[in-house]
């Protein structure tokens, strides 16, 4: 099997798998306060400090959640209701409308049932914001913002944002700026303290650890409004006992991503773009979509090492899908949908792509265990699924 | 061994067929078909296909029979080819059948030419119909027999076609289901029209087309007895729902006669104006491949429920004319006229049976 869907969730490593069996053997909760309970307390502060450590933030910092989708849910949600209620004029949120579901759906929630407006920030054709443009959107009214969000690195094209000089540009203003790092960890440097944000959100199971183990960094100046109530966990930030195993493994896999970041970038780039010559070979008209990859972003690359973002004219990337899955390689159409309709892709047609070109892509990305053999395997079978998809294409049309 | 593509609408026939197909060794692959881009706006609950629920269930299904399951977008061919083409028919005073449109443009067609091109031999669905020999017989099933909305396709579609179910009964194609055990295998039928939520269809036509008042007219005196809104909300033998305030000078019982689309005009009159001792159709298709030699003996079927008739046929300026054995009722421009050849036709009571195959199939364009 060719796993090339490494940025919708990626194999569990071995000593994840490890660490958090161990830990899944040991009774406590981390409240209690007998001596069980304070075995438990210790592995999640032991864990709260390695992963604090390797993102360049403090342990207090640290604010443990179900993964990507509540960090992005708190953060946005939870610092635009206490930014309203300090101030009931700060209703604006800025946001790009190349941002992951789990921020745009709480925008527009916030927007439908309490009153927020939202001024959707432009990028360019790479995807990327701008920090001028960051800075025009702020200009109209910097009074009635409530909070500033762009994310580090987008999920579908892999552009990286200028995400510490964005956070500049909020803090100008004194504005609250949160950053989606669920794509960025492992392949970017991300360093909380350097970034200059006040809230980042994170993962495991985007790097090795278990799904439904996150963390949202927050500052503790950063004012917060609770999304979950009970009992007053994390800072009373987010209530719900801590669950002490995911949390083991969530730091295992945070620490193992930042060790490894600098070489494993270094090979997926090699590798990424091995593919994208492999595939021009056989499919020359293929577009690569996003940044090239060839410049520098904050320290690091302007796109992620494990993404290739291909357009293939004439093809419906549902097809392609198929018969690359049935040749054993699995990737992407870009997001799925609950009914599994694939409509095309918000952030293609947010860079200014056409729903023909939107339909017509597939994104690989690489990650930990990808290899050379899994770049022969796609070069083999692009070329018969371009071919096939093409006529599938055009019978579809004679019947339009 | 051939490579299939299992149409799978989440209900139980389509789950056993594709059952079929993998148990008779095929390499197969489930694929439902997403009709509407918002889904929830066709049937909701756990009466027929395209919600989300129906996803779920055909995916549980491909789940256990361990093949891959995709969902294909096929919205915009389903609302030109089905949903509009049935909005214009309606207009234009004629009965049309969705479902069978639906087989025509989009099931063996859309889907099929792309199921082809994309290295598919065949697609599999679960209508009750058998093909032997590249002839379209009856299911065995007479109650749930579906060859009357296959019999528009061509010899070429269904040389790239397979029903599974065609020697099955429903309870055995239930048992079937249970035995496997598919959620599905209690899911009830469906009946309606998959984009008419509520099963309301005047109501749905009314609200598409909107309100296009007409006089109801009296054939026999040629009075205006009545005001409508909407000649569309009518059908030819129907009686209930006229509402009309003066009765008959017979006395006798009423029936829709005949719809005027260009002026509006709903005719109404006594029952044995609905007789119809000749019926002619056009776009005519022989779905064996075969033109048989005209004029001939024949069952035929004018509805997708009943409306069977024994009669003779002819094949004159490539429109087929039916003389039924006796006169018939509740036939509509617009609707399908299917032909059947077998055993037993020169009986003139001869009912629908398991041996009959579908020999041309033609668009109703009038009566007489």
């Amino acid at each position: 099997m060719t796993y090339l869907d490494h940025a919708a969730t990626t194999p569990v490593l071995p000593a994840v798998i490890a660490a958090m069996s161990q830990a899944m053997t040991l009774t406590g909760n981390a409240s209690s306060l007998h001596t069980s309970g304070r075995a438990a307390r210790r592995r999640v502060e032991e864990s709260r400090e390695a992963i604090a450590a390797a993102l360049g933030a403090r342990p207090s910092e640290v604010v443990f959640t179900s993964g990507g989708t509540e960090s992005d849910n708190l953060a946005v949600a939870g610092i635009y209701r206490a930014r309203v209620a300090a101030d009931p004029r700060r209703t604006r949120i800025l946001a790009p409308a190349i941002e992951h579901h789990a921020v745009l759906d709480v925008i527009e929630h916030l927007v439908a049932a309490e009153g927020a407006a939202v001024t959707w920030l432009e990028v360019d054709d790479f995807g990327r914001v701008h920090a001028d443009t960051l800075a025009a959107a702020i200009a109209e009214n910097p009074a009635d913002v409530a909070l500033v969000t762009v994310m580090w690195a987008n999920n579908e094209v892999g552009t990286v944002n200028p995400v510490r000089e964005l956070a500049e540009v909020a803090h100008t203003h004194g504005l609250p700026f949160h950053t989606d790092a669920v794509q960025a960890l492992g392949q970017l440097p991300v360093d909380f303290t350097h970034c200059g944000a006040d809230a980042l959100t994170v993962t495991g199971h985007k790097v090795g650890g278990p799904t439904g183990a996150g963390l949202l960094l927050a500052r503790r100046d950063t004012p917060i409004t609770p999304v979950l109530f009970g009992g007053n966990q994390e800072r009373a930030i987010r209530s719900g006992t801590l669950d002490v195993a995911g949390i083991v493994g969530l730091a295992v896999a945070v620490q193992d991503a930042v060790d490894h970041r600098a070489e494993r970038a270094a090979s997926l780039a090699a590798l990424r773009d091995e593919l994208i010559r492999a595939v021009r070979v056989r499919v020359p008209d293929v577009a690569l979509t996003g940044d090239p990859g060839a410049g520098l972003m904050d320290g690091g690359p302007s796109r992620l090492p494990g993404n290739a973002h291909l357009r293939f004219p004439g093809c419906e990337g549902d097809s392609l899908l198929m018969l690359l899955d049935a040749a054993g390689i699995e990737c992407s159409t870009g997001s799925a949908c609950t009914a599994g309709v694939a409509r095309p892709s918000h952030v293609l047609l947010a860079m200014g792509l056409s729903e023909n070109a939107a339909r017509a892509s597939l994104r690989f990305s690489l990650g930990h265990t990808s290899t050379a053999s899994d770049v022969t395997a796609v070069a083999d079978a692009i070329g018969p699924a371009v071919q096939r998809s093409r006529r599938a294409a055009l019978a579809g049309a004679r019947w339009r | 061994m051939s490579r299939v593509l299992a149409a799978m609408s989440g209900g139980v026939d389509s789950a056993v067929a594709a059952a079929l197909a993998v148990e008779a060794g095929h390499e197969v692959t489930g694929v439902h078909m997403a009709l509407s881009r918002t889904p929830g706006t066709l049937r909701t609950g756990s009466r027929g296909c395209c919600t989300v629920e129906d996803a779920f269930d055909a995916r549980r299904v491909c789940d256990l029979l361990g093949i891959p399951y995709y969902v294909w977008d096929l919205s915009e061919d389903f609302l030109d080819d089905v949903v509009l083409d049935f909005l214009a028919e309606y207009a234009a005073g004629r009965t049309p059948n969705p479902c069978l449109r639906c087989n025509e443009k989009i099931k063996f067609a859309a889907l099929l030419d792309r199921a082809v091109a994309l290295g598919f031999d065949a697609v599999a669905t679960g209508h009750y119909a058998r093909l032997i020999d590249g002839t379209l017989y009856r299911g065995v099933d007479l109650a749930k027999d579906q060859s009357y909305v296959l019999a528009v396709l061509t010899s070429e579609q269904l040389a790239h076609s397979m029903f599974p179910l065609g020697g099955l009964t429903k309870p055995q194609v239930r048992e079937q289901a249970a035995r496997r055990g598919f959620a599905v295998a209690g899911k009830p039928d469906s009946y309606d029209i998959c984009f008419i939520p509520d099963g309301d269809t005047h109501g749905y036509l009314v609200d598409k087309l909107g309100s296009r008042p007409g006089p109801v007219v009296d054939v026999t005196t040629g009075e205006t007895l009545a005001e409508h809104d909407g000649f569309f909300a009518y059908t030819i033998g129907q009686r209930k729902g006229l509402r009309l305030e003066r009765p008959a000078p017979d006395g006798r019982p009423r029936y829709v006669l005949g719809i005027e689309p260009v002026t509006g005009t709903v005719t109404v009159g006594p029952a044995s104006g609905l007789d119809v001792r000749m019926v002619v159709a056009d776009r005519v298709v022989f779905p064996g491949g075969r033109r048989p030699d005209f004029p001939l003996r024949v069952q035929a079927q004018l509805r997708a429920h009943g409306g069977t008739v024994g009669g003779s046929a002819d094949l004159v300026d490539a429109t087929l004319r039916l003389s039924p054995d006796s006169p018939t009722r509740g036939v509509a421009p617009g609707q399908t006229l299917v032909l059947y050849g077998g055993a037993g036709l020169d009986e003139t009571a001869a009912g629908p049976s398991a041996d009959q195959f579908v020999i041309a199939a033609g668009t109703i364009v009038r009566t007489g």
